[in-house]
């Protein structure tokens, strides 16, 4: 009983320490004074201002954008790399999974450098004026979401059941019919997880796009660290919150619907 | 068939020499040669200038101190979380991979407003009647910043490896006569120790290298290896120098990456989802 | 299934192809941070027709690294005048067409008598604000009048302090108050000034440079060093905060706007600077970020008598007697700079 009990406290002061602030920033966004120092009564204009604030709403479209295309063009090249790897030989495949795990467990400010000075030897080299900025970004998002996504792929194509292929082969599917047929659904669970998982990693990236963008592209991270030196816009904490909202509503309607069907 | 296959990783492989391989050895370029392109090993040796290892000296103590918080912290946590009769074990994780959806700088900074002087804490104390405590601005701070942004991933890699340990080998060893201390020295930890590698590294590299929590936490005050790098490209516009502190502290992290591929071979207990 | 994955394909190809093309802009601004009124920008592009892109900047020195190292181009920006003039001698500017930018006459005289020193002959730059630097206080928390930059080497505010994290300032102050010049190359007076702060980081609470003006207006610290401008934006939200120029001396500054030597598009570089000279222009920046502009008739329009002659705003001659403006140090003396700075930040 004591044992239960010290297990309920200890989560509970583990998810305090975790949400704590969390709350603070909702708090916040309802916080009428522009001071992050003071309460000045409740208010919802942030939110109102929000949406005609022009700079945040860019770096959230942005951000989004980003996130979105470079944890797409992570799945294709990812999913595409991890069926290869699958059935290469030891060797070759060991190669492969070091190179895969450089960007994950490399320092962030590293790879940020890295990415940058090579796209400032380009136009030294090839004599060309590329700004850093909108695809340079994308471009090093992608870079270092495509091992998450190889990561989340490669245990599901492990289990897959080669003669199931094979006898998919025998029936006389063509292999691209195959693939669809059988192996697709069987890996995709890991693809939409990679998926996710991706979008998240660039949703929360700061160090690797601080080193990698230009004049006028700004992510909500890289605004937030510029605002953070002048005083922070109280809209971010109100789009924050919003964003937060959101994920939280999707989560817990997703639950529900698993756990439905898990009764069933 | 499987010959084909073989060239999906082409694109693949194009891409990672293009923004892995290639963008490192430039790295290694600039850091082996001066501004005139010249080889010097002045910029790996200036690692070791005073100011410079004193930085380094410091991330490594704080950072050593985070992980093994972070450690002590998340193995009751998963061990809690493994036991605990979930019907769907993915809404735990869930629990700790959504506050990466409120932005890490903004969770950070949120921590100011509570640590301040006159912020949330020190009103709480102080309404207990409970001395201030003057946290912010100090490495106090920023430990707390690191232990509370890497937790997760501390967490997530052991609660996955924990949870692959088949009840059955934990009663087998109890029906045995082993007491909880030695079913979990001999059977749980042991079996955990992937996840535990990994989680390791997942806390103590971003800790060792980050630059944004020691400069919102640490007010300007704490240097650490990583602002260290980050002045030197952005303030003080010395590729050189900043290539070569950066390659001596890839070292560290092929030290980490050596112990990883030792202990888990497949890189599952990275897979945090 | 084939055909929703080619949907998604042909979607994503679509949708990178208008983000890649999406966005072109006339004019490439770099300015300080909150340095500007934004509505103007706004009034800018209607009037001109030119779309900007307008980024802001912390000190001179990140503004300088990314200029230099080619990580971004722009047309036009606003350093301080010892950048002005290292950036000068580094060629990366270029000379001004006065032809275009005929509102340049409203800018002092006297404004441009004291640009000569790091610009001669006014060739690349035009004085866009100024002021002085020194010591912001809370009343409530200070019981006796400040005039001296001793206050901030003072024990008896431990924890209290708020020190400007720049290294032309940290270092420049530290000299005035040693009675040296805050441009000294003497390696002696330097490691003075460097040790003077390194005994100083224990009483500091932390280095900062916009975040200040939050942390005074909520009284979490009793002394501060500050821009004359910020200083008189905290003392409007709260009045308990006063401003001196300590009796030592202390720099005086002023930021240029100026045209970089690779920019795109001159043109609208020069009607960018001819804009904001205009007088009602200046005057509305003056009002919204408050602080001191060179901009004569400008000066002559504000209503408020009062603001007119404030001493922050304007300090009289009394004050600027007193101060001393930075001077280019060279590649040697920056590096001396760098490390004195980087000693008492690693301290």
């Amino acid at each position: 009983m004591v044992r239960k009990l010290s297990r309920r406290v200890y989560l509970t002061v583990m998810l305090i320490f975790l949400y704590a602030p969390i709350l603070t920033l909702v708090v916040l966004s309802f916080n009428a004074s522009k001071s992050r120092a003071k309460w000045g009564g409740f208010t919802l204009k942030w939110y109102k201002q929000l949406f005609s604030n022009e700079e945040t709403l860019n770096a959230l479209y942005t951000t989004l954008l980003i996130a979105f295309l470079s944890a797409l063009i992570a799945v294709i090249l990812g999913t595409l790399a991890s069926i290869a790897m699958n059935s290469m030989k030891k060797k070759p495949r060991a190669l492969l999974m070091a190179i895969t795990n450089i960007p994950m467990l490399n320092a962030d400010i590293v790879t940020g450098i890295s990415l940058m000075l090579l796209f400032i030897f380009v136009n030294v080299v090839f004599r060309t004026r590329i700004r850093l900025g909108f695809t340079t970004v994308l471009l090093a998002h992608i870079t270092f979401n495509i091992p998450y996504v190889i990561l989340s792929v490669m245990p599901k194509l492990r289990q897959i059941n080669k003669n199931t292929y094979e006898a998919a082969l025998d029936l006389g599917a063509s292999p691209i019919y195959a693939f669809y047929k059988v192996i697709l659904p069987e890996i995709f669970p890991g693809i939409l997880s990679g998926f996710l998982l991706a979008f998240t990693m660039s949703l929360d990236d700061f160090t690797i796009t601080y080193f990698t963008t230009g004049p006028g592209i700004e992510t909500l991270s890289t605004q937030i660290y510029t605002e953070v030196r002048k005083g922070i816009q109280p809209e971010i904490y109100a789009l924050s919150t919003l964003m937060f909202a959101a994920v939280l509503l999707l989560l817990v309607f997703v639950n529900r619907k698993s756990a439905v069907k898990e009764k069933e | 068939m499987n010959n084909k296959k073989r060239f999906f990783a082409v694109p693949y492989v194009v891409w990672m020499t293009a923004f892995i391989i290639i963008p490192l050895l430039i790295v290694v370029y600039y850091g082996l040669t001066n501004v005139d392109g010249k080889f010097t090993m002045e910029n790996i040796l200036a690692m070791f200038t005073p100011i410079n290892m004193k930085a380094l000296v410091y991330s490594l103590l704080l950072s050593f101190i985070s992980t093994v918080i972070c450690l002590l912290l998340a193995y009751p946590l998963a061990m809690i979380l493994r036991n605990a009769d979930l019907k769907s074990s993915s809404f735990i994780i869930f629990i700790f991979i959504l506050p990466m959806w409120m932005n890490f700088l903004l969770r950070t900074i949120s921590w100011q407003t509570l640590l301040e002087n006159n912020g949330v804490l020190n009103t709480i104390l102080s309404a207990l009647h409970l001395p201030k405590q003057h946290i912010i601005n100090t490495p106090y701070a920023i430990v707390l910043g690191m232990v509370y942004n890497f937790l997760p991933f501390m967490v997530l890699p052991i609660y996955n490896t924990l949870v692959k340990i088949d009840d059955n080998v934990i009663n087998a060893a109890r029906d045995l006569g082993a007491n909880s201390y030695q079913t979990f020295s001999k059977i749980t930890w042991p079996l955990s120790l992937p996840g535990v590698i990994s989680g390791i590294t997942m806390v103590f590299v971003p800790s060792l290298t980050t630059f944004v929590i020691s400069d919102l936490l640490g007010g300007g005050k704490v240097h650490l290896i990583g602002n260290v790098i980050e002045q030197e490209f952005k303030f003080k516009y010395d590729w050189n120098m900043g290539s070569g502190l950066s390659l001596v502290l890839m070292v560290f992290v092929l030290i980490s990456m050596a112990f990883v591929t030792k202990y888990d071979k497949d890189m599952e207990g990275t897979n945090v989802w | 299934m084939k055909r929703l994955l080619s949907l998604v394909m042909i979607s994503s190809l679509l949708v990178l192809s208008l983000a890649g093309c999406g966005q072109s802009y006339d004019l490439y601004v770099f300015n300080w941070g909150q340095y500007i009124d934004k509505s103007i920008i706004k009034e800018f592009e209607e009037e001109t027709g030119y779309k900007v892109l307008y980024d802001e900047f912390e000190e001179n020195e990140d503004m300088y690294a990314k200029i230099k190292s080619g990580a971004a181009i722009y047309d036009v920006i606003c350093p301080s005048d010892y950048m002005v003039e290292q950036m000068i001698q580094e060629g990366l500017l270029q000379k001004l067409n006065y032809d275009n930018i005929p509102n340049a006459k409203n800018i002092g005289a006297q404004y441009f008598e004291q640009a000569k020193a790091y610009d001669p002959g006014n060739e690349y730059s035009i004085p866009n604000y100024w002021g002085t630097v020194g010591i912001i206080y809370n009343k409530n928390m200070v019981n006796e009048p400040i005039d001296s930059w001793s206050a901030i080497f003072d024990e008896k505010y431990k924890g209290n302090i708020l020190m400007i994290n720049s290294i032309r300032d940290g270092l420049g102050i530290a000299l005035k108050y040693l009675g040296y010049s805050l441009n000294s190359q003497n390696e002696k007076e330097i490691k003075e000034a460097t040790d003077l702060l390194k005994k100083q980081k224990a009483l500091v609470q932390g280095y900062f440079v916009d975040q200040i003006r939050d942390k005074m207006i909520g009284n979490e610290a009793a002394i501060a060093v500050n821009y004359s401008g910020e200083a008189k934006m905290m003392i409007d939200e709260n009045p308990d905060l006063a401003y001196v120029v300590p009796k030592e001396g202390s720099n005086i500054w002023s930021d240029n706007w100026v045209i970089t030597s690779n920019a795109v598009n001159v043109e609208a570089a020069e009607a960018w600077i001819n804009f904001l000279c205009r007088p009602d222009i200046a005057l509305k920046n003056f009002e919204e970020i408050g602080y001191s502009t060179p901009n004569e008739a400008a000066h002559a329009l504000i209503e408020d008598e009062e603001t007119r002659n404030n001493e922050i705003y304007f300090p009289g001659e009394e004050i600027t007697k007193r101060c001393e403006s930075f001077s280019y140090l060279g590649v040697e003396g920056n590096k001396m700079y760098q490390k004195a700075w980087t000693e008492v930040k690693a301290y």
